[in-house]
């Protein structure tokens, strides 16, 4: 047991946990805050993973900005416990529960098995542990990727963005339109 | 030594499942939309883990990419969200279904 196993262990349980809450909690706000512990504790395995810059972004992106988003509109809305009529009785929510464990048992022997073709494990892929130890990928050379070779999907990231921005717009101001 | 790829995608893959019970569980439109964040969020977690073990910068570059989406994804989901309520005053997906899916 070294050090990152342990760490990884106790973050990859709190987002586990947070991850739960949020489909176990009737409360929507309840909900918001434990996918916010739940991006923290994923913010931790990056760092973990050494992706310091995907770490930060994390942080401030998803458990700041978009965060802050779904908790602005459920106060806005004032959604209490909403009623969940028509949610899954409890048969149905078995099969439901029964077809998501089928997928992550699928999803985990994927993840164990399609290994055992590659070259994970091997001697090249040791001695290139042992590089990337030396030299890990730092912000650095993401910053350098991304405005060489990614410049174009990079601007087009932007053009989403502002697609979306328009997009807000227009659908609330046809909002306005018709109650006058 | 690092730690096996396997434990991060085995992690992965729960995260991703937990969010896809939540989206067939759950009526409300707010917490299927977290759940979508969640599979969007297991997914990085991939792509990052990946990435280390190939010793290759692009998948922390896409995981930059999937966060920007993400994020123009949700501005334009919670105003649909926001016009809905002010229509039918409720966001339970099965209410709001004068589109007949």
């Amino acid at each position: 047991m070294n050090a990152e196993m342990i760490l990884f262990f106790i973050f990859g349980a709190v987002s586990l946990i947070g991850a739960i809450a949020v489909i176990s909690f009737r409360h929507p706000i309840y909900s918001a805050l434990s996918l916010i512990v739940t991006f923290f504790a994923q913010a931790g395995l990056f760092v973990l993973l050494g992706a310091h810059f995907v770490a930060a972004v994390q942080v401030i992106v998803y458990a700041g900005a978009i965060m802050v988003l779904f908790l602005f509109v459920i106060m806005l809305l004032n959604l209490g416990t909403l009623s969940e009529k028509g949610a899954l009785t409890g048969k149905l929510k078995g099969v439901a529960t029964v077809l998501g464990i089928l997928l992550a048992i699928q999803g985990i022997y994927i993840a164990v098995n399609a290994l055992n073709n590659t070259e994970v494990g091997s001697v090249e892929a040791q001695e290139k542990a042992a590089a990337l130890a030396e030299n890990p990928i730092e912000t650095y050379d993401i910053g350098k990727l991304l405005f060489s070779e990614y410049l174009l999907p990079f601007e087009v990231t932007s053009l989403i963005l502002l697609a979306a921005l328009i997009g807000v717009i227009v659908l609330v101001k046809r909002e306005n339109q018709t109650e006058n | 030594m690092f730690l096996g790829l396997e434990y991060y995608l085995v992690l992965s893959a729960l995260l991703f499942t937990i969010g896809v019970i939540g989206v067939l569980i759950r009526r409300n439109a707010i917490i299927i939309f977290m759940c979508i964040e969640l599979m969007l969020n297991a997914a990085n977690l991939a792509f990052v883990a990946i990435s280390r073990d190939l010793g290759q910068v692009e998948g922390q570059l896409f995981v930059f990419f999937v966060m920007a989406v993400a994020a123009a994804e949700v501005a334009i989901g919670l105003a649909i969200i926001v016009s809905v309520f002010k229509h039918r005053e409720t966001i339970n997906v099965d209410e709001v279904n004068s589109l007949k899916g």
